[in-house]
């Protein structure tokens, strides 16, 4: 295993500078909400909304949101997967939903999280901000907000590391076995 | 996860909090203006009631619509199985159709772990005989963490007639593998010989057992039991057993008063007993949808027959 691809300073300054770039693109934390894919994602929303208090001022509502019912692999692998805790105490219809993961990779996963945000409301806008675009995409969907750019071969594996869950900040990529 | 859900006996601890926990992920969806999910869409789920049935029937079927599941219900009467033909045969036309689950209560214990033999589909056992009726078990198990925030070292009491109760012994070997302390409650003639083996602790007298108690569970009385002389009359029965307002002050407070239903009330409970809000028989039901949905959602979704 090499060293990590981004150490705790890294994440730091990256969600800084997304926090920033939501209140440039949305002129302003109004009518923002943010949504974390669970597990981590929520996490990372979590801190976003921390960063956009500090400069902004404003309290912008954070939920979790868990994607594991709109799977397109369920009965495809040998266990059922494992299910978070959907958390989303306001209505996102009308809002400017920022959908927030660790990695974005395939793609399936903010399909999934897309179909299960319309099932609870009608935003007026989804937004999509990740720690790291790794590529490999099977869907025609792309981040408006990317904390890092990495290119990384099909089969490695990309962690994101957060302190609530992992006791430490960073990104690590292991090679292929 | 087992292929199929047999019984309480069959899970693990850990099959246990994994089924609640999966539960608590579906009662949140229960609450939403949009109560249904994808997670099923395209499978098939056969509901197959050879005894009458409302609130389990019902709730198995909405937890497989709520999961955007095709489901199908099939009862005795009205079907092929009045003009006679056997459980195997019938099976195997469920199969030949497509059922991806089937989900059964028949009069006969073990004739859900029979089913298994016959068919490739998941098989959920919604009551079987005097043998289990592990969904109920679970939603009770669901219900009482849910309310009263763990499981292990709660004391619960089971009140009735045990004997011929698959809902207790779901419920008891439930209790006793999450660590719950369970005694077991009723004339002598309800208690099952065998309970020796069960782990539970068994008593006579429910005035000296109610103040220990932090959940009462009551079982249906049947009035057809009095008839084959297992109590004297349904009087005698309330008076000595019934849970009334008086004896429910006995509890501590905070105390859980549980029954599966359907209620005989002013046999077994009080009708101003099941009424108060320390009364959770209505929770009870809409968490038995969730508990339900979280069974079907992790034995098809995961791939059948192979291992991790």
């Amino acid at each position: 295993m090499k060293g990590p691809l981004l150490d705790a300073d890294d994440v730091r300054r990256a969600i800084t500078r997304i926090a920033h770039e939501i209140l440039e693109r949305d002129k302003g934390a109004e009518g923002v909400v943010l949504v974390g894919i669970a597990d981590r994602g929520d996490d990372l929303a979590a801190r976003l909304a921390r960063e956009i208090r500090r400069i902004e001022g404003t309290d912008v509502p954070v939920g979790a949101l868990d994607i594991t019912f709109y799977r397109d692999d369920i009965g495809l692998k040998a266990e059922a997967p494992e299910v978070h805790e959907t958390r989303i105490p306001f209505d996102v219809s009308g809002k400017v939903v920022v959908l927030v993961d660790d990695v974005l990779f395939t793609g399936r996963t903010i399909r999934s999280a897309m179909d299960a945000l319309m099932d609870l409301g009608r935003p007026r806008k989804i937004q999509l901000a990740v720690l790291v675009d790794r590529g490999h995409r099977e869907l025609p969907i792309r981040a408006d907000f990317v904390g890092k750019n990495v290119p990384t071969g099909r089969a490695d594996d990309v962690r994101v590391l957060v302190a609530e869950l992992d006791g430490e900040d960073a990104v690590v990529v292991e090679g292929a076995r | 996860m087992n292929e199929h859900l047999l019984s309480m006996h069959d899970l693990s601890a850990t099959d246990v909090t994994r089924i609640l926990d999966t539960a608590e992920s579906f009662r949140e969806v229960g609450t939403r203006v949009i109560k249904k999910v994808p997670a099923l869409r395209g499978r098939t789920v056969v509901n197959f009631f050879l005894e009458n049935s409302t609130r389990t029937r019902i709730s198995f079927e909405l937890a497989a619509k709520r999961l955007s599941a095709d489901v199908i219900n099939f009862s005795a009467g009205g079907s092929s199985v009045a003009k006679g033909e056997s459980l195997k045969d019938t099976a195997l036309t469920l199969q030949a159709m497509g059922a991806d689950a089937i989900v059964i209560r028949h009069s006969s214990s073990g004739s859900p772990l029979q089913l298994t033999r016959w068919v490739d589909a998941h098989v959920l056992n919604a009551g079987d005989g005097t043998h289990e009726h592990p969904t109920q078990g679970l939603l009770d198990l669901y219900t009482m963490r849910e309310k009263l925030g763990r499981i292990e070292g709660l004391r619960v009491g089971i009140v009735g007639d045990v004997l011929h109760s698959r809902v207790a012994r779901s419920l008891s070997f439930g209790l006793v593998k999450m660590g719950a302390e369970v005694t077991l409650v009723g004339p002598p003639t309800l208690i099952p010989p065998d309970v020796s083996a069960w782990g539970v602790q068994v008593s006579y007298d429910i005035e000296g057992v109610l103040p220990k108690l932090d959940v009462c569970y009551v079982l249906r009385i049947q009035r057809e039991r009095q008839r084959l002389e297992y109590f004297p009359s349904v009087r005698e029965y309330a008076r000595l057993f019934g849970i009334t307002r008086d004896r429910v002050a006995l509890m501590p407070e905070g105390g859980l008063i549980m029954h599966p239903g359907p209620m005989n009330r002013g046999v077994e409970i009080d009708s101003d007993v099941a009424d108060l809000p320390r009364s959770v028989i209505e929770e009870q039901v809409t968490n038995g949808i969730a508990v339900r949905m979280a069974l079907l959602f992790l034995l098809l979704g995961g791939g059948k027959g192979e291992t991790a």
